[in-house]
């Protein structure tokens, strides 16, 4: 069945039915058509497994999976479900091993995922006989762990259940190539920390609000008064030739000059800083002239580099209402401890308390909660017209009519994306059953009780 | 090393903590950094971060300048959904008395969050590792930093932890 069929977009894609929120189903078949199959999914930074046997768990989308550098160095993400029993057996987040061994039967998996070691595999002796043990054609080459592509660049990992999909360069296309290769230039990456946040709103919620240069000038009073983001500030807006992935490029005015944007009414002309230091910017040589430039990857991640501050920002879906939001603070290794301060202190402007992104969170939540009270009804997103084309101005929503745009083209085409040979793990059927989320993901009940009003 | 504190000392110690918890749940946020001494540093950092030697803090501030600006984001600027919330602060254990009299010591706290027309939920969970000050004005917190266990964060933190 065709769940998008119900789904009425009144013209192109400037009135987005409040439905692609709020239905469990079509949030499968999202699931299905972007996060595991034909699209790369960030996993991490190589700087997070730098040793042989360092591994980190993750997830793409919603299913769990772990990134591990193999002794020979080479890196490799498999899914974290036990290839004997389908126990979920790695529970730490992060650390070096060795091997992985699965807990409940001891079946044990070299860092790259393949099997090495099933107990008791050719039986137990009695009585000068051999009993039990697995039949004569069991061969441990067929179960090992499912292993997804890796593709690094800069870096950053990416991986796809997809074994066919594209290549990462085609896949972030030259123009957005450009822009992630500003920041991920092969410069050796230093990890400063994580924060994270379960967010109760659906996962689109959170590329959109970095495809819409029209909020950070209105709802972040922060970013208004101090000129880090207004709509006057020089900026351009580009996309992949799919419009699926975006950057949002700005360069940083003068910082309290009135203009046409003095007149909204989150501008606060008497706001001062009394610790200047929040705004303690300094130039980079990579930046080149933005001094922003913001990049969502769909479906999975989105890129920061507002001034000294640098992030990856990786989005979890948990079922249709809820996506948990892990932001990975870094610099370079050849940053001085003053630069390493200045992005430590100018953290504080971004995360689940920032000064401009804790609104970010908040404003999502009440989004979803204003979908799931009126699911027939549509959102509007029609600043700078109804079609969809890159900018020189940021007063337009021509990237979220973009991504939906390409949101349609994928989840209405008829067939089923072929599943790969090589991912053979028995997927759910689409839209078969609601979604476990972090549950399935944390083998623990979820957080649901501050959805917003809702319980 | 000293880790005993005279009786009045002790009492001043839990007047303070007791003072604190009051001040941040009473939506009076600019009672906030008269807690700390002029060049006071407050963080909240995810335990994870703390544990692994990461720098990173959810939040970081050095001096009263930047938490009334803090402050001020709270009144002024951070739109979020308004809530209560309600400290639960265990008391202190005194790990050392520096030679300058100042106290290094730790508490566990809890947090709860209430929205209107919501429940009550447990927030933040964690424990404050204190450095504090004898000044000519009683005891001040040279440094506070909040160490959460409750690393994933219900969508936001607003106000002072």
């Amino acid at each position: 069945m065709n769940h998008t069929a119900g789904l009425h977009w009144e013209a192109g894609t400037s009135r987005i039915p409040f439905a692609v929120y709020t239905d469990e189903q079509l949030h499968q078949k999202e699931l299905e058509r972007f996060f595991y199959n034909g699209h790369w999914c960030y996993v991490g930074l190589e700087a997070e497994v730098p040793q042989p046997g360092d591994f980190k768990r993750t997830v793409v989308g919603e299913r769990s999976v772990i990134l591990s550098r193999a002794a020979d160095g080479s890196l490799h993400c498999f899914e974290n479900v036990c290839a004997h029993r389908g126990m979920q057996f790695c529970r730490q987040r992060h650390g070096n091993r060795k091997e992985f061994v699965c807990p409940y039967h001891q079946w044990s998996y070299t860092l790259s995922g393949d099997l090495q070691g099933v107990p008791l595999r050719r039986g137990v002796r009695q009585d000068g006989q051999v009993k039990g043990g697995m039949p004569a054609d069991f061969n441990p080459k067929d179960h090992g762990l499912t292993k997804l592509k890796v593709a690094t660049r800069g870096g950053v990992v990416f991986a796809s259940f997809d074994h066919d999909v594209e290549p990462l360069e085609d896949y972030l296309g030259p123009t957005i190539l450009q822009y992630f290769d500003r920041l991920f230039d092969g410069r050796e990456l230093k990890l400063l920390g994580y924060n994270r946040q379960r967010i109760p709103g659906n996962w689109k919620l959170m590329q959109e609000n970095i495809k819409d240069p029209y909020h950070p000038g209105l709802l972040h009073t922060w970013f208004v008064t101090f000129g880090l983001w207004r709509a006057d500030n020089k900026a351009a807006l580009k996309m992949d030739a799919h419009h699926r992935h975006a950057a949002m490029i700005s360069t940083r005015g003068n910082a309290g000059a009135k203009s046409d944007v003095s007149n909204v009414s989150s501008f606060k002309s008497t706001m001062e800083l009394e610790d200047k230091r929040f705004l303690d910017i300094v130039h980079e040589d990579w930046w080149g002239e933005p001094t922003a430039v913001m990049t969502t990857i769909f479906p999975s991640v989105i890129f920061q580099q507002q001034v000294n501050s640098v992030s990856t920002r990786h989005i979890q879906p948990d079922g249709h209402g809820n996506f948990d939001f892990v932001w990975t603070h870094f610099g370079f290794a050849n940053d001085t401890p003053e630069m390493t301060a200045r992005r430590l202190r100018q953290a504080n402007l971004f995360g689940p308390a920032g000064f401009v992104s804790a609104d970010d969170g908040e404003a999502i939540e009440l989004s979803q909660c204003g979908f799931e009270q009126k699911p027939g009804h549509r959102a509007l997103a029609e600043l700078g017209g109804r079609g969809v084309e890159e900018t020189d101005h940021m007063v337009t929503e021509t990237l979220i009519r973009g991504m939906y745009e390409y949101w349609r083209k994928v989840m209405e085409t008829e067939t089923v994306p072929p599943r790969s040979a090589a991912s053979p793990a028995a997927l759910p059927p689409e839209g078969a059953a609601p979604s476990l989320g972090a549950a399935r993901r944390e083998g623990g009940a979820s957080l649901h009780a501050d959805s917003g009003g809702k319980a | 090393m000293v880790n005993t504190l005279d009786f009045d000392t002790w009492q001043a110690l839990m007047r303070l903590q007791a003072d604190y918890a009051a001040a941040v749940d009473s939506s009076h946020w600019e009672l906030w950094p008269d807690f700390f001494t002029e060049d006071g540093v407050y963080k909240l950092q995810p335990r994870e971060n703390h544990e692994r030697g990461f720098p990173l803090c959810t939040l970081t501030f050095d001096g009263k300048a930047s938490l009334r600006d803090r402050v001020y984001g709270i009144k002024e600027t951070l739109f979020h959904d308004p809530y209560y919330q309600r400290h639960v602060v265990g008391a202190p254990l005194v790990r050392e008395v520096l030679t300058d009299g100042s106290i290094v010591c730790e508490s566990n706290y809890a947090v709860f969050r209430t929205k209107l027309n919501g429940l009550s939920t447990v927030f933040n969970v964690g424990r404050y590792m204190d450095r504090v000050a004898r000044t000519a004005e009683g005891l001040k917190f040279a440094e506070r930093l909040a160490v959460y266990d409750s690393e994933m964060i219900p969508n936001s933190i607003i106000y002072p932890v």
